[in-house]
């Protein structure tokens, strides 16, 4: 499994990851980024794109 | 032996090609060679948080794969010229060192104006050095004289004016950010900073730094004086390409590489991120450089794929290159964020809110949608950067 943690402190609500893994992140109704904290494997290099376009830099991706 | 690469340029752009020559099995031995002390770190952050609350460049540094945790970093250290027939590139302190296979990801520097006046307490922004020096210096009472109304120096100007620092905002634009954004927005956000007191001196340039060891005031051509703590230069940059002189290069305005990031040349190389300039064909291929925060990592990921092929001795990818260009950028809490190629705009209409509220605004050419804006309207632009990408 993928296990994905943003550092919601850095975060700016940007949404470039929502662009390379649209399963994994999004924007809600009000702006505000949303994750699921888990991913298959399969899904790990979009979650890495994900991590290296965030601006911020508040991605990060971990192996369990 | 097994070929060996080396990366000139130890930024964003260096290590996404590091990366993505791994990435793509190349397994010989990286070296990158980068003047500043530091590892990768995010540049971003030194006009805004990082110059508000003080700079840390460990914080600052990226992440790195594991898969180069092998390469070899010369940091600290400048590459002054090239042999590229001979594959050879020679240091400041002389030291040869050889490639198979280069990386041309030298960057970019502020650009700086032969002014006359003292030199001390002019400053520019591009490296966590620079912003430690800037920071000193912005403290309540104290007057800042900004040089460019473009993004580093309105939100220099922003991260002055929360700091308590008088700011004064000097530039030949008839608006700030007016090149990117267009006129009315560009008006729109000269609002916002009037409103938190910045002071402006639009269509003036600077004649003279007057004190003496050190600045202590501005003459602008209309003969005004503005007192100066410190002149911050964000006027521009200038490409790192000295070092390649003398080798038959196309250097005009950057490094000339194709849609797969290759200079043309009997020799692998592959250039990426503010240097180089790419066709893209979402904008018609014309080859431009675009000195906005992700292409570092879109051109580092197809040119680490392309010197891979080459050193096994196969073509790279022929296909478009076609990434979204984007920036972002924080004044005050006002967030304005990009998609496409707004500068490239010849009409330009804002079609929800309003130019010094939130808003969207579109920006054509007679191709059609170049480019899109929001201001505090991020969530919205999805639809708008899928238009672009379907151009």
């Amino acid at each position: 499994m993928v296990i994905i943690t943003v550092d919601m402190e850095k975060c700016q609500n940007y949404g470039q990851c929502c662009f390379e893994a649209d399963d994994v992140f999004a924007l809600n109704g009000d702006g505000q980024l949303e994750y699921v904290k888990e991913a298959d494997e399969s899904r790990r290099a979009d979650i890495e794109s994900a991590a290296d376009i965030c601006p911020m830099q508040a991605i990060t991706v971990d192996k369990k | 032996m097994a070929a060996s690469v080396v990366v000139v340029g130890a930024g964003l752009g260096g290590l996404r090609a590091a990366e993505s020559l791994r990435a793509a099995g190349f397994e010989g031995a990286i070296t990158v060679v980068g003047d500043e002390p530091s590892m990768p770190y995010n540049r971003p952050p030194l006009s805004k948080e990082a110059l508000s609350a003080g700079v840390h460049v460990a914080e600052l540094e990226f992440r790195r794969k594991p898969s180069v945790a092998d390469v070899n970093w010369q940091l600290g250290s400048q590459v002054i010229s090239s042999d590229l027939a001979a594959r050879t590139l020679t240091l400041a302190d002389g030291t040869q060192l050889a490639f198979d296979g280069l990386v041309i990801a030298s960057g970019i520097r502020p650009r700086r104006l032969p002014i006359p006046g003292p030199e001390t307490g002019r400053h520019v922004l591009r490296t966590a050095h620079d912003a430690m020096n800037v920071r000193n210096y912005l403290t309540p009472g104290r007057s800042a004289v900004i040089m460019g109304a473009g993004f580093i120096g309105c939100e220099v100007a922003a991260t002055a004016r929360g700091l308590g620092s008088e700011v004064h905002v000097v530039a030949i634009d008839e608006q700030p950010m007016i090149r990117p954004l267009g006129a009315e927005l560009g008006l729109g956000m000269r609002s916002r900073h009037l409103k938190h007191g910045v002071d402006f001196h639009l269509g003036r340039t600077v004649r003279e730094f007057l004190g003496g060891d050190h600045v202590t005031s501005v003459l602008l051509d209309d003969g005004t004086e503005l007192p100066a703590s410190v002149v911050i230069e964000a006027v521009g940059s200038v490409c790192n390409v000295e070092w390649l002189q003398g080798n038959g290069l196309d250097l005009t305005d950057g490094v000339l590489v194709d849609q797969g990031m290759v200079v043309h040349s009997e020799v692998p190389i592959v250039a990426v991120g503010d240097v180089a300039r790419h066709p893209n064909s979402l904008f018609g291929n014309i080859p431009r450089r675009i000195e906005h925060w992700n292409m570092p990592t879109e051109t580092g990921r197809r040119a680490g794929a392309s010197l891979a092929a080459l050193l096994r001795g196969e073509q790279p990818d022929q296909g478009p290159f076609s990434a979204m260009p984007a920036f972002w950028s924080d004044q005050y809490h006002y967030k304005l964020q990009s998609f496409g190629m707004p500068g490239i705009a010849t009409s330009i209409q804002i079609v929800d809110g309003s130019a010094d509220d939130a808003c969207i605004v579109e920006y054509c050419d007679d191709t059609g949608l170049v480019g899109v804006v929001g201001v505090d309207r991020t969530a919205e632009l999805a639809p708008y950067r899928k238009q672009l990408l379907d151009r």
